[in-house]
């Protein structure tokens, strides 16, 4: 992969959004560098959308600012829209009108000249491999050919920075490879910056270079991916599965919670599991012997990839928010 | 590819350079064009068109024969045969001009019931406003491109059947009634036109394509029938009329019933498209026998003092459309745009 420059093509300084007292994206600090992908994951209802519509100035945040190549999305939404292409989530098309129609349309909306638009929109069906179906009508593509036809329609007006919502939703994994091969070719090509949202972690972090890990319109973390699975790992809280006899649970449970060190208790069928700060594996030992109860089992589980997955990502919002406030103070 | 992206003129050096008109909105034109072509394409302007045009060639014809079993026994000089011809209705139809009446608010209703939040269902509306083109292009360009259809189609059917009429009936039309006719097709554009902005509003406030269809043809149901059931009822418990002999009661009672009714476009456009067609008519409303002392009784008024007549009818219909679409331009420039 090329390596991105320096330059920051987007900035956002504190941005917040508040629909009454409902905070959906809150102080978010973001750098997108140019020619970089850059992937804001997060899970549904994060507030990954709404913090691109603050970007794209079609929406106006409560509190901070935003830069977009330099231009200030709320006060020149032109300079940025004409500069940024945006493909949203679920993207739509004209059904009565062919692939080639929606995007000519698109051309007329930028001002492009016809016979320029024309041109260009064939070379850019072609790249996205609907050249075949070009003056069919998008109510006959599939779902994957809506997405692609979405591609391209984002790059008729030869944008510097384009935007992605939720780029693989609702594509079978065929399509979402295409789609995710073409974006990487396309920033590659194109040197056009990239920014994505998703909740597929799994999909998408193979073709970027950075991302942002977004829970409940906090960015918690960013940087590239193999960095922060390590960086999550190592502060996110430690789990401790704990055995005890049966019926002494409750007793467990109150002798435990006094413990420092530990974050949370939780009953389940055959003992109990902790999150803590550190290991203090010696102090549950200990304090469950010493207050006349038998230790079964005690297990520290260690995180991998795959648990940052599920925790900030499967584990739905609230969840993610709670184990993430709990850690939040060490993030950059 | 890459060739085609380091070419030296963006898209962005190309809109700078190009010089504009003031005040024109980038994006108006191409989304006026894209609008219009697709009610000119669409099956639905078809299909409602076909319904107006059959509607008014029949009560053309029938309104023709009509007029040429009663023009042998009236007087055969009367000046205004041709504008007769709008008017006239046969035993079994209604005049012509009842049917643009009805029919009419129908056509503008199809055309914008889901102007907006079609666009949203279908997850255009969000790919529309990300381009550079200000917001207000996409409502401007609606309204307008459903303006333009309106006119071209009711002109041409104005056409249509004055010519059918012209075969029908062997009389020319004079210069008077030709452009008593124009103003006549005008303001028809403009009362669509109101239904138009209203159906607008509708779809910018709804969510829903279904709901928006169904607010605007519930509003259409009740202008063009209950509500002069139910502006009557209420003329009678404001000023009712218990002494039948008594002048001041029935005058009162009738001027609130006008009042009230003059409150419905459909009751505005019946009156203004009367005076116009009919120069007989030389006022609206009840008229007292004093007033019409020295009046040479049925000697037509002139255009101009026709078009005075109706003046505030023509200023309160194009009063409303305006509102109508004012109200949907604010609430669509205050709108989220969201996805889905």
């Amino acid at each position: 992969m090329e390596q991105p420059g320096q330059a920051a093509v987007i900035e956002a300084r504190g941005l917040t959004k508040r629909y009454g007292s409902r905070t959906v994206v809150d102080g978010l600090d973001l750098t997108v560098r140019e020619g970089e992908i850059f992937g804001l994951l997060g899970p549904n209802g994060a507030g990954k959308t709404t913090t691109i519509l603050m970007l794209l100035g079609l929406t106006e945040p409560t509190a901070g600012t935003a830069r977009v190549l330099g231009a200030d999305p709320l006060r020149e939404p032109l300079e940025v829209k004409r500069r940024v292409g945006y493909l949203p989530e679920n993207v739509g098309f004209y059904d009565d009108l062919t692939g080639f129609q929606n995007l000519l349309y698109t051309a007329r909306l930028n001002g492009i000249p016809e016979n320029e638009a024309r041109a260009h929109i064939e070379s850019l069906l072609e790249t996205v491999g609907l050249a075949q179906a070009a003056h069919r009508r998008v109510r006959e593509y599939s779902r994957g050919m809506r997405q692609r036809l979405g591609l391209a329609d984002v790059l008729v007006k030869r944008p510097r920075i384009v935007i992605l919502d939720e780029p693989t939703l609702g594509i079978d994994p065929q399509g979402v490879e295409e789609v995710l091969q073409l974006i990487a070719r396309l920033s590659r090509e194109e040197r056009v910056t990239v920014l994505l949202s998703s909740h597929l972690l799994h999909q998408v972090q193979r073709i970027c270079h950075r991302v942002g890990i977004f829970v409940a319109g906090r960015l918690i973390a960013q940087g590239p991916v193999e960095e922060l699975a390590r960086q999550l790992a190592g502060s996110a809280p430690l789990v401790l599965e704990v055995g005890v006899a049966p019926g002494e649970q409750a007793r467990a449970e109150t002798l435990l919670r006094r413990l420092d060190g530990v974050l949370d208790v939780q009953v389940d069928a055959d003992g109990l599991v902790l999150s803590c700060r550190q290991d203090v594996r010696a102090e549950v030992a200990r304090a469950l012997v010493t207050g006349g109860l038998s230790l079964r089992h005690l297990r520290l589980h260690t995180y991998g990839l795959d648990d940052i997955y599920r925790i900030y990502f499967e584990g739905g919002v609230r969840d993610g928010h709670r184990r993430a406030g709990a850690t939040d103070g060490s993030r950059p | 590819m890459a060739t085609a992206v380091r070419a030296p003129r963006t898209a962005v050096d190309r809109e700078r350079a190009r010089p504009r008109l003031p005040g024109w909105s980038p994006g108006l034109g191409a989304v006026y064009r894209k609008e219009l072509a697709d009610h000119l394409s669409g099956h639905r302007f078809a299909i409602l068109v076909a319904l107006v045009v059959v509607a008014g060639l029949a009560a053309m014809y029938v309104g023709a024969r009509t007029l040429r079993d009663t023009l042998t026994q009236q007087s055969a000089s009367d000046p205004f045969v041709f504008l007769r011809l709008f008017t006239t209705g046969g035993s079994s139809l209604p005049p012509f001009t009842f049917f643009v009446e009805f029919l009419g608010p129908l056509l503008g209703i199809a055309l914008a019931f889901d102007a907006i939040n079609g666009e949203r269902a279908r997850g255009t509306l969000s790919r529309l406003v990300s381009q550079p083109i200000y917001r207000d292009a996409v409502i401007n360009g609606k309204f307008l491109a459903g303006l333009a259809a309106l006119a071209l189609m009711i002109f041409a059917l104005g056409g249509l059947v004055g010519g059918l009429g012209l075969l029908l009936t062997g009389v020319p039309p004079t210069l008077e009634e030709f452009l008593r006719l124009v103003v006549f097709l005008a303001v028809t554009v403009i009362y669509i036109g109101f239904w138009l902005s209203l159906a607008i509003l509708f779809s910018t406030v709804l969510r829903q394509t279904v709901a928006s269809a169904l607010a605007s043809l519930a509003v259409w149901l009740f202008f063009s029938v209950f509500a002069s059931l139910l502006f009557g009822l209420v003329a009678d418990a404001v000023a009712p009329v218990r002494d039948s002999q008594d002048a001041m009661q029935v005058l009162r009672n009738a001027q609130w019933n006008l009042a009230l009714n003059r409150l419905s476009p459909t009751l505005l456009y019946g009156e203004a498209v009367e005076t116009l067609l009919n120069p007989q008519v030389r006022a609206l409303g009840p008229l007292l026998l004093e007033q019409v002392i020295g009046a040479v009784p049925g000697a037509p008024l002139p255009l101009g003092q026709s078009l005075l007549l109706i003046w505030p009818h023509l200023t309160g219909l194009a009063a409303a459309m305006l509102i109508c679409f004012m109200i949907a331009y604010i609430a669509f420039m205050r709108q989220e745009i969201r996805a889905g």
